[in-house]
């Protein structure tokens, strides 16, 4: 695993307390895990997402990924509608670790409460709160 | 200088047995035949399945050669965490092969398999003794198969009460199996956190638990290794709305005939024969789960089950609020004489002992190391000890790469990454089979492999360097599984 600082954080993107990260993009907001969380787990090997269609509320749980290491369950850092999955991550999983923020990204997500976004932590209040 | 089990050895290779056949082998003999041969219906003639023709010696140095490549209790300590791979005493083993009992079919009338009905009937009594409940089944096919049974149990009860439940209560602590069974019987598992100390507190379970929650699923001990000792509160907690709780068995082998689960509030719990009354399991399984339940769950039991009357022993099922039958025929048998033969040749006191020797040795183990790795939560254990790889960071050097090091000094790897709550989790179980002068070794092999972490990582991030396959590509296996020849 890697030292903190040697790990990427994007600014434009809002971050979770459990690690997923959202980005407004137009009218939806897309979403992944974030590049601490893919070396936290280590290689991964599957991701299980939702349906089109479906919806979740903020802090639900809306799939799992499976690393050689453990499967972890992702919660929606918005609550909203799933509008696209990113079905390339069932041949290729390891996206999710190469490039976390943009081609490994998992859902757009039409955000029922705008607000919510901004609930979401800023790059350096991530940072300091992986570094406490 | 120590000399430690792991050494290299001439393996012998061995290809696949397909690959092995010749035209015209044959591993025996056809009687001669003693009738007149007949033309054959060609609605009946077709090519023959595609088995590899093979003498007898082939088939032998075959299974042998792939036996040596394999690591089992037999070879040597196998630490797995939450496993209990204690070592199986082969007597069970001649039990079950008696001709009584191998030779038996479950179509049999009951009147011609007493024998078989009587060690069942006993077992489950032995089972209720030593948890301390009611009544019990012996039916399900292992540890998740009791769990289902008991999620069943939990949504008969609230039935027969008027009012279906729609969660259960899963710690965070809990195997993966405990919500899986819980959603797999239609309930919506709600996880809790376990405190600093590594245990459930009462007050996260009571500011969960409701009218709509059916009840509780707690290991304990714990997948820490720790002992829930806020259990009797937590269980009036969930009792007190109305809730039921679930023991699950796993770590029964740290508390046998010391902890008497009735009295701890424990509704239903379930015992795995293959860990904590020494059945083979892994490989070598397959295994038994059986249920135990407190006198108000008795009457969802499956069926059938083994009643005696006027001295017979019967199969019934005359049960009419039983959830059901969970398996064809009764269960495992095999595994459940080997089981009953453990429990007869250890005897009450011995089973006590065997529980305070595997807890002994879990903090023996414990103690020994907790300068070497960093100790999870420090605190006396159970009969299990997590360590993590904290320590070894500042090297780059994980748990993984600790792990497939040790089986280079002859140890298979304790279970690692588990607990979940536990980053980079080393998760050791000797259990009580294993003897002193061994634990050292494995002790030392550890401390060794700690200081090679520090002095020399490649070795580490190359392990293992002796076993037969070296670092395996865990990851290429998952993304990209070849599941054909």
């Amino acid at each position: 695993m890697k030292d903190v600082s040697e790990l990427s954080f994007p600014d434009d993107i809002r971050y979770a307390k459990s690690h997923e990260w959202a980005r407004a993009e137009g009218d939806t907001v897309k979403v992944g895990i974030t590049d601490y969380a893919q070396d936290q787990l280590g290689d991964i090997v599957f991701v299980e997402l939702p349906e089109v269609g479906e919806s979740f509320d903020k802090g639900a749980e809306f799939g799992t990924v499976e690393s050689v290491k453990a499967v972890s369950e992702l919660y929606m850092p918005v609550g909203g509608e799933i509008v696209a999955v990113n079905s390339a991550l069932e041949d290729a999983p390891e996206r999710v670790n190469n490039t976390p923020y943009s081609e490994g990204w998992m859902l757009e997500v039409k955000a029922q409460n705008a607000s919510e976004l901004d609930s979401l932590m800023d790059m350096e209040a991530y940072l300091a709160s992986l570094k406490g | 200088m120590k000399e430690y089990p792991g050494a290299t050895g001439l393996i012998l290779n061995e290809p696949l047995l397909w690959e092995k056949g010749k035209q015209g082998r044959s591993g025996f003999s056809m009687p001669r035949r003693d009738v007149a041969p007949q033309p054959l219906d060609d609605r009946l003639a077709g090519d023959g399945p595609d088995f590899p023709q093979l003498s007898e010696i082939d088939v032998v140095r075959h299974y042998t050669r792939l036996s040596q490549w394999n690591f089992g209790v037999d070879t040597g300590m196998y630490p797995l965490g939450s496993c209990t791979m204690k070592y199986n005493p082969k007597t069970n083993e001649r039990q079950a092969a008696q001709p009584g009992f191998a030779r038996a079919h479950p179509m049999l009338d009951d009147d011609l398999c007493q024998g078989i009905l009587q060690l069942m009937y006993d077992l489950e009594q032995f089972l209720i003794e030593i948890t301390g409940m009611d009544a019990a089944t012996l039916q399900p096919a292992a540890g998740a198969h009791g769990e289902l049974t008991g999620m069943l149990l939990f949504h008969a009860y609230h039935k027969s009460k008027g009012a279906a439940r729609s969660k259960i209560i899963v710690p965070d602590t809990a195997h993966g199996t405990n919500p899986a069974s819980a959603a797999l019987c239609g309930y919506r598992p709600v996880a809790v956190k376990s405190n600093d100390q590594g245990i459930l507190a009462p007050e996260a379970v009571a500011a969960v638990m409701d009218e709509q929650t059916a009840g509780i699923m707690v290991t304990n001990p714990n997948t820490l290794g720790l002992f829930e000792e806020n259990i009797n509160k937590i269980s009036a907690i969930v009792h007190a709305k109305g809730g039921l709780v679930y023991g699950d068995g796993a770590n029964m082998n740290a508390v046998m005939g010391i902890v008497h689960m009735g009295q701890i509030g424990i509704d239903v719990l379930h015992l795995n024969l293959h860990k904590t009354f020494a059945t083979p399991h892994g490989g070598g399984g397959p295994g038994a789960g059986p249920v135990c339940v407190r006198r108000h769950l008795e009457p969802f039991l499956p069926v059938p089950r083994v009643i005696k009357q006027k001295g017979r022993y019967r199969l019934s099922q005359n049960f009419k609020h039983s959830i059901g039958r969970l398996h064809a025929f009764y269960g495992n048998v095999g595994v459940l004489i080997k089981a009953y033969s453990y429990i007869l040749s250890m005897g009450a006191e011995n089973l006590k002992k065997a529980s305070q020797l595997a807890v002994l040795n879990a903090n023996y183990i414990k103690e020994k190391l907790k300068d070497t790795f960093h100790l999870a939560y420090d605190r006396p254990c159970m009969h299990e000890c997590v360590f993590s790889d904290k320590l070894q960071q500042p090297y780059e050097v994980t748990t993984l790469d600790m792990v497939k090091r040790l089986m280079d000094y002859g140890f298979h790897p304790p279970t690692i990454y588990f607990p979940l709550v536990v980053p980079g989790a080393l998760m050791i179980e000797p259990t009580e089979t294993e003897a002193k002068e061994d634990i050292d070794l494995f002790i030392d092999s550890l401390k060794a492999i700690a200081a090679e972490a520090r002095d020399n990582p490649e070795l580490l991030h190359a392990a293992p360097a002796r076993c037969r396959r070296k670092r395996l590509d865990e990851t290429t296996a998952a993304r990209k599984p070849i599941l054909t020849g």
